[in-house]
């Protein structure tokens, strides 16, 4: 694929490589500094495999101090930076330009302190999700967020790009689970933004760096909320004959008073993807499914899952198959977890994020599968359907150009359909490069100049990850 | 008396503003005005109120989401949730009682002072609901951020910005919030005579169970001589009345506890919220101090030795209330209880003179400010909303 244009990298900079990198080498331990092509390959591309390039180098730092005198230096030299937690974004937020310096998080992957009483936890930002909870878990805790990579991905980056997961329909995305960070500037400066209290005072500048994609600073540590887990939790499967009946009950169960902590959709070609991957018992007989999951005691899961399938059976529910042990609960959601991978197994693909209003779901179902037909190409449908996220998977061929540019233009149709019907380019996974060329269909120049004002506070020069969220024509400077 | 400009809508008011901005004239940004006496007292040729500005434009039950324009009444929201059980999640409250106010509280106002009640440690604040906003920028330029979905990544997190801005970035015109259900029944357990430690103890073990503790307050001899520490649990009456006898159990090692249920105990949730219990005496000044819990009675006994006070927490200990009769408002002691803490404190009712010379909102460290004001240059570069209300030269 080679829709997505990446700017034209600074010959002067490329021409000063070895001493930029002997600097570099000055400020942190030699074992985290990067330099061969064998080793910068590794991080030439995160999770949007299609686009790549390699890096001027990578450094991965041990201390908050060696990112600083990192940063302090670009911004000296005039450096682009691409900061860096597990690679896994599937919007291309951490992919590098041959001018850049990579900044990776990864060898920053310490717990630093653990407060139950509190319910907070501080973190440095290269560890990865799965691993807070792992830290609090014992104790019965939980991180909330809970993105599909969560075995890799990391608090910097989930922070970067405001991650949601299956259950943040009723714990909340990145934003709302993070109480403080620890930043640092472009410029080298240190900053603590937030704290371990609830509120900060001043401008919420938290609000604006989760989500800001690594433009605004690199992270290295993050005090977070921790929760206390339910008794139990128990995922639910509701098989229905048609994808408009499954989102109108989706609404009944929201209008009715209850918030499950998840509600997950698929649709046919995803059922099929999902369970020949992995066994989980989904039902093939049916167009629709939802994976619903409701938490508390037996007695509450009881009595909040009969309301449900009551309500379900008045949407002509077709299955119910409720989970009986912990073991096919594990099975249900590695199915709808692994979604991606399973799909990467018999085809590529591109994965959409946009979110729709929920009332919407059965007309952007049926334009979405009209504008994949109309392109020639198949495509396969997991969200979380509380929340209106959409994950349409467009399959493909890699091999095939005319097939990957088609595959490209259907994707941003379908962005562009969620736009329109009041929704939004991206619900959890981010702008990046992918739906960079996007942002003003959604936005005007006046919403985008002021963010990029805001933006360039941050980084007057725009060189931290500079390829990324804004359209690459008229950049606002201050 | 200042003129006040009541714009009827957008376009209005960024005509207003791009004459303010032109002329370098002040404005002082007002919803209903119930909050005017918060705040560094700041200087304004004119007032623009957007009360003109009002109506419900969204409600989807469905979809869990509502919008409105700003100078909404808060009152007509949540009538209108609540004829569909629904409700804002993070309990706003309402400082009219504390500031000795009148008028009604808009839901402009309440974004812009990012305000949330004993629900917060539970469903997050109101800028955590906060999904969207329509606004005007110093500029005179109408901005959007966010939207009506309740997942939205896309660009920068303009509308949270925003909350909690005081005015000085931007006008809203409209606010969009995420809803959700309200509780078919409440529950709440109080423990007697704990002191401040055990009480903030109690309210941590509440927190950290399973239970789902939705309202977590300590009053120390506010109401009566004895000491009150409140758990609340919110649900379906079954599932309530189950978590209920769990928590009991879990918090048996702190003595005789009773279960309140009803009008008086959802009165004293409101008076929790609003901090009404330190209304009286009417001149003496009132903080708002933000806190870890584990620190919250560490900062309370620490501040006893320098001032009399008196104080209410909620949020499990994490929000210290704390009214003083000291002639400075207690500035410098309050201050100096809350170095090393992490905490930060907020003056939310003092005399005016008070507010003038005293910083009400916690000083920025050096490289925040320096962010700080680069924000605002960013929004409003004339300097003409609500100068000095958060900060003096801001």
């Amino acid at each position: 694929m080679a829709g997505i244009a990446f700017p034209a990298p600074d010959a002067g900079i490329i021409a000063r490589r070895a001493a930029i990198l002997a600097d570099l080498g000055r400020l942190v331990p030699a074992e985290s500094l990067v330099t061969t092509e064998d080793e910068c390959r590794a991080f030439e591309t995160d999770a949007l495999t299609a686009y790549r390039r390699m890096p001027l180098g990578v450094v991965l730092p041990t201390t908050t101090e060696e990112v600083a005198a990192v940063l302090a230096y670009c911004h000296r030299e005039g450096v682009k930076v691409v900061p860096r937690g597990a690679g896994t974004s599937l919007c291309g937020g951490a992919i590098p330009q041959e001018d850049a310096v990579v900044l990776g998080l990864a060898k920053m992957n310490r717990v630093l302190d653990v407060n139950f009483g509190d319910r907070t936890i501080r973190v440095q930002a290269g560890i990865t999700n799965l691993a807070v909870s792992a830290a609090v878990s014992a104790e019965g805790f939980f991180y909330a967020p809970d993105p599909s990579s969560q075995l890799a991905c990391t608090i910097g980056g989930n922070i970067g790009m405001n991650s949601g997961g299956a259950h943040c329909l009723k714990y909340g995305v990145t934003t709302n689970n993070v109480l403080g960070v620890r930043m640092v500037l472009m410029d080298g400066t240190i900053v603590e933004i937030g704290g371990d209290a609830l509120d900060s005072p001043g401008y919420d500048l938290l609000a604006l760096v989760v989500g800001s994609e690594g433009q605004l600073g690199v992270v290295t540590e993050a005090t977070l909320r921790i929760l206390r887990a339910a008794e139990g939790a128990r995922p639910v499967l509701f098989g229905f004959p048609s994808s408009e009946q499954a989102g109108s009950a989706v609404a009944a169960i929201i209008g009715s008073g209850i918030v499950p902590v998840a509600m997950e959709f698929m649709d046919k070609p995803a059922i099929e993807i999902c369970e020949a991957f992995a066994k989980a018992g989904y039902p093939l007989d049916v167009e629709a499914l939802l994976i619903i999951e409701v938490e508390g005691s037996d007695a509450e899961m009881d009595a909040t899952l009969a309301r449900i399938v009551a309500i379900a059976r008045e949407h002509g529910v077709q299955t119910v198959r409720e989970s009986k042990s912990a073991m096919e609960t594990a099975a249900i959601w590695k199915g709808r977890k692994s979604a991606f991978g399973a799909t990467g197994r018999i085809a590529d693909y591109i994965c959409m994020d946009g979110t729709i209003p929920t009332g919407q779901l059965p007309f952007v179902l049926r334009r979405m599968a009209e504008i994949v037909s109309s392109y020639n190409l198949r495509v396969a449908n997991v969200f979380h359907a509380g929340d209106g996220n959409l994950h349409p998977l467009i399959l493909y061929n890699v091999n095939d150009p005319e097939e990957a540019r088609k595959a490209e233009e259907a994707g941003n149709d379908i962005l562009r359909l969620c736009v329109e019907v009041g929704g939004c380019l991206t619900g959890e996974h981010g702008v990046g490069i992918e739906k960079r060329d996007l942002m003003r269909f959604q936005f005007t120049e006046t919403d985008l100049a002021q963010q990029m004002r805001v933006r360039a506070v941050f980084d007057r020069g725009w060189l931290l990850n500079p390829a990324k969220v804004f359209p690459l024509d008229g950049r606002i400077a201050a | 008396m200042t003129d006040v400009l009541t714009p009827a809508d957008a376009p209005e008011t960024a005509a207003i503003m791009r004459a303010a901005a032109e002329a370098r004239t002040p404005l002082a940004v007002e919803g209903g005005g119930t909050k005017a006496a918060m705040g560094r007292p700041a200087q304004a040729a004119s007032t623009l109120s957007t009360r003109r500005m009002a109506g419900i434009t969204l409600y989807e039950p469905a979809e869990l989401v509502i919008a409105a324009r700003s100078g909404t009444p808060l009152a007509e929201i949540e009538r209108t949730l609540a004829e569909r059980g629904q409700m804002l999640p993070f309990e706003p409250l309402d400082y009219r009682a504390l500031l000795g106010s009148v008028g009604e509280p808009t839901v402009g106002g309440l974004v812009g002072a990012n305000l949330s009640g004993p629900r917060r440690i539970a469903a997050g604040a109101c800028r955590d609901s906060l999904i969207g906003v329509k606004m005007v920028n110093g500029r005179g330029e109408e901005v959007v951020s966010g939207g009506r979905v309740m997942k939205n990544v896309t660009g920068l997190d303009l509308a949270r910005l925003l909350a909690g801005s005081w005015g000085t970035l931007a006008v809203f015109t409209e606010i969009t919030f995420k809803v959700s259900p309200a509780p078919a029944h409440t529950a709440t357990l109080v423990l007697h005579g704990l002191d401040d430690r055990r009480a903030i103890d109690a309210l941590s073990q509440g927190l950290g169970s399973p239970f789902e503790v939705s309202g977590a307050a300590h009053l120390p001899g506010v109401i009566e001589r004895v000491p009150k520490t409140l758990l609340r649990l919110e649900g379906f009456p079954a599932s309530v009345a189950y978590r209920m006898g769990e928590l009991r159990r879990l918090l048996s090692g702190f003595g005789r506890a009773d279960v309140l249920e009803g009008d008086v105990v959802a009165a004293l949730w409101r008076g929790i919220r609003d901090a009404t219990f330190l209304a009286e005496p009417r001149d003496a000044a009132v903080w708002r101090v933000s806190i870890a819990p584990s620190k919250a009675a560490a900062f309370v006994a620490g501040l006893s030795e320098m001032l009399p006070f008196r104080h209410v927490y909620d949020w499990g200990g994490g929000l210290v209330w704390v009214g003083t009769s000291a002639s400075d408002a207690g500035v410098a002691a309050v201050r100096a209880a809350l170095v090393g803490s992490g905490g930060h404190a907020t003056l939310v009712r003092a005399p005016a003179e008070v507010r003038a010379s005293a910083p009400v909102f916690d000083p920025p460290a050096a490289g925040i400010a320096a962010l700080t004001a680069g924000v605002k240059a960013s929004f409003d570069p004339a300097g003409i909303l609500n100068p000095g209300r958060m900060y003096a030269g801001l």
